[in-house]
Parts: structure tokens; C-alpha cells; sequence
């Protein structure tokens, strides 16, 4: 159970390895946690991740996890013992821009990922708690599906699309006391983004979980991070077609 | 049958449960043979302050009570009631006749279920114990639909777990209380301000067992030479002839003055700077001392009633309660809380400091002879989880504990190190429900079943 501050219990951190995501459920060490769950494709990795959590009184799990494999999201996600107060939907691919662009392949392989199964496994999460009566999921956006760019529209679209059904879903859910919320990071400094020239207002994984945190205690919809990048949303959504085409990122 | 989001009367936490309202113990019995895997659970009024009375994905039940159906014994000056009636509806009852209830807690929309499962205390703790100790039996309705007849003579295990047992051990369909003979409806009070917490300690120890009733509300804002000042008020039943005689000396009609809209700024309207000037204006108001001051029970016990659904006032992230007993001679850790509560600027505006009688043989019972304190906060306000945690670990460490109806905040381990008899409970109360159909979020967040 959640306490009064919104503080879990049990996490379900969905993409295991996700540095965003592993940053949040560092954050929740400070409160009541006592229980997580990461669920990776790379259990060996995982198994590291899980090490660097572990301490007393927290225990830590690792399960083999299949974004693709959309089959056996919902057995899965059943097999966990105990409330899943909080998950945390994590995992995505940025892909090649330059490669989806043109490969159709490349191009819905990244979709089923980004799109495909995290619909999937918010779904399969959100079923569960529906039963419990309780919970929060936590759905990682990105600033880059708000106003798809020409300089990566596969992954644009995809997390444009992640986050709409989120939104949907999360008013479709909340009256069974589910609470969904869409994290919309800008760039963060990470593995995903390591070599890349840093956007305006870029972040940290550690930052990005302080207001994801936050976000959730005052059960918020949708969350920028950081907070800035709401109002540069409404500039970029304002700029006239020719104008954005021109962008240069 | 409806799916009802619930919180308790703090207005934190929502979930989700499908709420049944049952006529009778048969009908109550029916539905919880129904409850799924997330089990069953009674709920009162919804007063306690965290999520005792929700059970997620559960069933929750509201039971309906009749009035008529109490039964008072004059001569014997016991009553038996409704486990669903409200402390409201009997007092209306009895004190016309002549009768007050053994325990109040700060209001009176409790039911006698509720103030059976939660043990409720009031201001005369020091010399009458906590609601259980009223208690001469009650009618509880088990796991698998079966009624037993229980009292601290009677079943006394089964009795005392269902004693502040948070209602896991089954439904209170009625129970039999002794209540207190009253000459009037009118309370004698004496009120005292006090400067500070050590002369308020002083004070309080010295003086309360001359009184039937007394408590103390803490200026927890006040700093340095002022920390902890504190108004104490101290008081018992007027006698008759005490003061100008009224028409009828048992008159009672207690009233709502006014109601909370349900349209409030999110962030509330108790900001740091409207408390400070309340508790500011609350504590030079009071006279320095003053004896044998005349109220009414509204406004000596349930001063909070007059205003209808103020727990509205903290805005929409809604608001905690934190109260704590630690034993008597533990009173440095009491020092040093209000210390690090005023230190960090916690706006309050209801802290209240008493100091407890004996407790009684319930395992989960809250009381035990000490000073307990408790307060309320926005919910919202930053580094209160920690600041809560630093203190669960003062109380803890000096064998204290916590108050599960008002609590939403505490882990497992906090309440396995306040109540050590919780495995003695836990064994009881598998007993007469090993298929753990009563539930509840409380029970879940705090590992209360085992």
C-alpha cells in the first residue's frame, strides 16, 4: 500500500536497466520501499542493477522481461507477489534516426517497442490494479512525441502516440483508483543519449526522478521535466509549419 | 453494490472498493461469504484519519442502525447499542436521561463499533481508561457468518483482540456499555495558559488527577522561551445547583454552526501564516486562569463538529495526523519533538499533548500510561516524510508507539516495534479467520495480519 504521501511499498520498474527508471526507484529508497521488482531483457545486467539496490529491509528481484513479447506481459505481471503500488514504464529504444527514416524493418521493429509493447504492459499493469483498487503507473514519455521532429519522427511518433494513450488510459482507469502519469523528460544525459550534442535544458536522470517523484505524491497527469519545458512545449506547438520544418534539430 | 473511491477523514490515499450497505447481520453475514481474495471490511463514519476504513479491491461494508434498537438500563446506568449507532445519535439518547457516554474521543460522528475496534480515548484517560474498559459485552459477527457473544469475562481473548483490533477480528453488531451518571448537561471548566512545556508538564502531572477531563492544546509554533505554550483546560460534569439553574439541567441539542464548501483552493486554506496568527490570537484569548467556567459537552468535547466537514480546509493533497504515546518518564523525547517540530516550522494548528492513565490488556490497544501528542499537517508540505520518520525513530527508541487510527504513514516495522504483542494478536485473531477474510489498506501497509 501506498502511504499518505504517496510513498510505495512494492515497484515495478518495467525496462530493468532504464537509467531514468532505476534513477526513480532510487529516489522511493528514501521513503517506505521494501519491495522491487525490475523486469529487464538482460537479467544479467539486471542482477548488477539489483546489487547496487539491495540493502536492509529492501529486497530486490530480477525477472526476465520481453517487450516484444507481448504474450506474456499479463502472466507476468500476475506472478508478482504482493500490491504493485507503483510501476514504472521504462523501456524504449531511440533507434537510428537515420536509419527508420528509411527502413521499414528498422521502422516498425522501433515502433513495436516504443509503442507496441509498452501499450502492452501499461495495459497488463493497469489490470491489476484495477483489481487491487490502488495504484500509480508511471509512463515514460518524452518531450520528443509532444511536436514530432523531422530529425527523429519513428521515435517521435512512437512515444507521440505512448503518451496520447496514456493520457486515455489513465482517465479510463482512474475511476477503478489507478493513477497514471506521463513523464515527459527533455533531454537527459544517459547511455541513450551518450556521444549526442545536448539539447537546450538537458537533465539528469537523478533530477528527472526528484519531479517524477513529486508529480506522483500530488497525483499529477502529466509531468515535464524539468518544469521549463512546459512552456517551450507551447512555443514549439505554436510555430508555424514552415517555420518548425526549418528547425534545425 | 458500487465501486467507491474512500479515504479516511485526512483525505490522502484514495482506492477503490465496492462498497454494500447491509440492513441487518444476516444480509452482512451474505456479502462477506461473497468477498473475493481482498476480503471484507466494516466502515463507520469514516473519522478515522488514514486508511483503516478502506480496503482496496475489497469489499466494504456500512451497516445500518436503529435507534430503536437501544435498550438503556437506568438502574444499572448501562446501555446496549447498535454497533453502527453513533456516539451523536446516543448521546442525544441518554443525556436527557441523565447519562454520558464513558469515553468521547474530539467528535461525536463515531460509531460504537469504531470506538470498540479503534479502543478510542478522550480527555479522561488519566482516571477512565479507553473505550474498551467500558465494555461489558458485545455481539461480533465472525469470518464465517456466525454471531458470538463476547466480553472480558466471556471469550476475554477474542474480546480484547477485537479491542482496538481495527475491526480484523469481525463486525461489532452491538455491545453493552456502562455509562456515566450526570446531574447536568453542563461541563465545569477550569482553564489554565501556560507559558511553556516544562511548566505545562509540571502542571499537568501535579493536577490532573483533581479533574475527571483535562488536555492541553500546544502552540507548536511558538520558539525559544515560549516553546511549547500551551492553553490547559481541565474540567467535569457540573453538578446541579452549580451554576444559575437552567429550565431543564439536562437540556442537549448540539448544532452545526457552519459547513466547509467543497469548493476550496487546492493548496487549502490553512497556510503557514494563517496558522501561526490562529494559534497567535487562540492562545492570548484564553484567560490566564480562570475556574469553574461554564460550557456546553459541544463545546467542551467536540468543538470541531460545529464546523461541518472542515477536514476540507487543508485543500485537495488533503492532511496527516500524527499522534504518539511515549511512557511517562520518557518525557525528554516529548521536549524534544515539540522542539524539532517548532524548529522546522510545521505548521499545526491542533496539537494536543495528554497524559495517559493505565492501558488495558487489548494487544493493539494505543494507550499506556505516558504523555501522548498529537498533531496534524498539510500532507503537502515539503520534508515532512522525513521530519515524520525522525520521529517515528525518538518515539520507537524510547518504547513508544503509535495511534493506527490516525496513522497513514508508518511501515510494517514500526508497527511490529510499538505493539510487541502483535504476533499474540495475530494468532488470535487467525483463529476465528484463517481465511483472512477481513482485510483492510491499513492491514496491508502495516503487515497487520502476518
Amino acid at each position: 500500500m501506498q502511504n499518505a504521501f504517496g510513498e510505495p511499498q512494492q515497484v515495478l520498474l518495467l525496462g530493468g536497466t532504464s537509467e531514468i527508471g532505476l534513477a526513480i526507484v532510487a529516489a522511493f529508497q528514501q521513503t517506505t520501499l521494501r519491495r522491487v521488482v525490475l523486469a529487464c531483457r538482460d537479467v544479467a545486467k539486471g542482477e548488477s542493477k539489483a546489487t547496487a539496490l539491495r540493502r536492509d529491509g529492501l529486497d530486490v528481484s530480477v525477472v526476465e522481461f520481453h517487450g516484444e513479447d507481448t504474450a506474456s506481459h499479463q502472466g507476468l505481471i500476475d506472478a508478482i507477489a504482493g500490491d504493485i503500488d507503483v510501476a514504472i514504464v521504462a523501456f524504449g529504444q531511440l533507434g537510428d534516426a537515420a536509419v527508420t527514416a528509411t527502413d521499414v524493418a528498422a521502422a516498425a521493429e522501433l515502433c513495436n517497442v516504443d509503442f507496441v509493447a509498452a501499450v502492452s504492459a501499461t495495459i497488463a499493469v493497469g489490470n491489476r490494479m484495477r483489481q487491487q483498487g490502488h495504484g500509480a503507473i508511471m509512463v515514460i514519455s518524452s518531450i520528443a512525441g509532444d511536436r514530432v521532429r523531422k530529425g527523429n519522427p519513428v521515435y517521435g511518433g512512437a512515444k507521440a502516440g505512448l503518451d496520447g494513450f496514456a493520457q486515455g488510459y489513465g482517465d479510463a482507469v482512474a475511476s477503478d483508483g489507478v493513477h497514471v502519469m506521463v513523464l515527459r523528460p527533455g533531454f537527459v544525459h544517459s547511455q541513450m543519449t551518450a556521444g549526442m550534442e545536448p539539447a537546450p535544458f538537458a537533465t539528469t536522470p537523478e533530477e528527472v526522478a526528484q519531479i517524477a517523484l513529486a508529480g506522483l505524491a500530488s497525483r499529477r497527469r502529466i509531468v515535464w521535466a524539468p518544469k521549463v519545458l512546459r512552456l517551450v512545449s507551447i512555443a514549439f506547438r505554436h510555430l508555424p509549419g514552415p517555420v518548425w520544418r526549418r528547425v534545425p534539430f | 453494490m458500487t465501486r467507491t473511491p474512500l479515504t479516511g477523514w485526512g483525505r490522502t490515499q484514495p482506492s477503490v472498493a465496492d462498497v454494500v450497505d447491509v440492513a441487518d447481520a444476516k444480509a452482512a453475514a451474505a456479502a462477506v461469504a461473497t468477498a473475493g481474495c481482498r476480503g471484507a471490511l466494516a466502515r463507520g463514519l469514516g473519522r478515522s484519519y488514514g486508511d483503516a476504513a478502506q480496503n482496496s479491491g475489497g469489499l466494504v461494508l456500512r451497516m445500518a442502525a436503529a435507534s430503536d434498537d437501544v435498550v438503556i438500563d437506568a438502574p444499572k446506568a448501562v446501555a446496549t447499542v447498535p454497533g453502527a449507532l453513533s456516539i451523536d445519535e446516543l448521546l442525544r439518547m441518554i443525556v436527557p436521561r441523565g447519562f454520558f457516554v464513558p469515553v468521547t474521543p474530539g467528535t461525536r460522528f463515531v460509531t460504537i463499533g469504531a470506538a470498540i475496534a479503534s479502543d478510542i480515548h478522550g480527555k479522561n484517560h488519566h482516571v477512565d481508561g479507553s473505550f474498551g474498559n467500558h465494555v461489558e459485552s458485545l455481539d461480533l459477527l465472525l469470518a464465517d457468518g456466525s454471531v458470538v457473544s463476547i466480553g472480558p469475562d466471556r471469550d476475554a481473548q477474542l474480546f480484547w483482540a477485537t479491542v482496538g483490533g481495527m475491526g480484523l477480528t469481525g463486525i461489532v453488531l452491538a455491545a453493552t456499555i456502562r455509562l456515566i451518571p450526570i446531574e447536568t448537561s453542563k461541563m465545569s471548566v477550569d482553564t489554565d495558559r501556560v507559558p511553556d512545556l516544562d511548566s505545562l508538564l509540571a502542571l499537568m502531572t501535579e493536577g490532573d488527577d483533581d479533574y475527571r477531563y483535562s488536555v492541553a492544546w500546544i502552540d507548536l509554533l511558538a520558539k525559544g522561551s515560549n516553546l511549547g505554550r500551551s492553553v490547559l483546560t481541565r474540567g467535569d460534569h457540573a453538578r446541579l445547583g452549580q451554576f444559575a439553574e437552567h429550565e431543564d439541567p439536562l437540556a442537549y441539542g448540539p448544532r452545526q454552526l457552519v459547513s466547509v464548501p467543497a469548493l476550496i483552493p487546492p493548496s487549502g486554506l490553512l497556510a503557514h501564516s494563517a496558522v501561526a496568527m490562529f494559534n497567535e490570537l487562540w492562545y492570548r484569548k484564553a484567560p490566564s486562569h480562570r475556574v469553574q467556567e461554564e460550557q456546553s459537552i459541544a463545546t467542551f468535547f467536540h468543538p470541531l463538529d460545529g464546523v461541518g466537514a472542515w477536514n476540507r480546509l487543508y485543500g485537495s493533497r488533503g492532511f496527516v495526523q500524527y499522534q504518539f504515546v511515549v511512557p511517562l518518564d520518557r518525557d525528554d523525547v516529548v521536549r524534544r519533538i515539540v522542539q524539532l517540530l517548532s524548529a522546522r516550522r510545521v505548521a499545526t494548528f491542533l496539537a494536543i499533548l495528554k497524559r495517559f492513565g493505565p492501558g488495558n490488556p487489548a494487544p493493539l490497544s494505543f494507550p499506556m500510561p505516558g504523555w501522548t501528542l498529537t498533531l496534524d499537517s498539510s500532507s503537502a508540505v515539503p520534508g515532512l516524510p522525513a521530519l515524520f520518520a525522525e520521529l517515528d525513530t525518538l518515539v520507537l527508541d524510547a518504547g513508544g508507539r503509535h495511534y493506527f487510527a490516525k496513522d497513514a504513514c508508518l511501515g510494517p516495522d514500526a508497527a511490529r516495534r510499538g505493539y510487541p504483542r502483535l504476533a499474540e494478536w495475530q494468532a488470535t485473531r487467525q483463529a476465528v479467520d484463517p481465511q483472512q477474510r477481513w482485510q483492510s489498506d491499513l492491514a496491508r501497509r502495516l503487515e497487520l495480519l502476518g
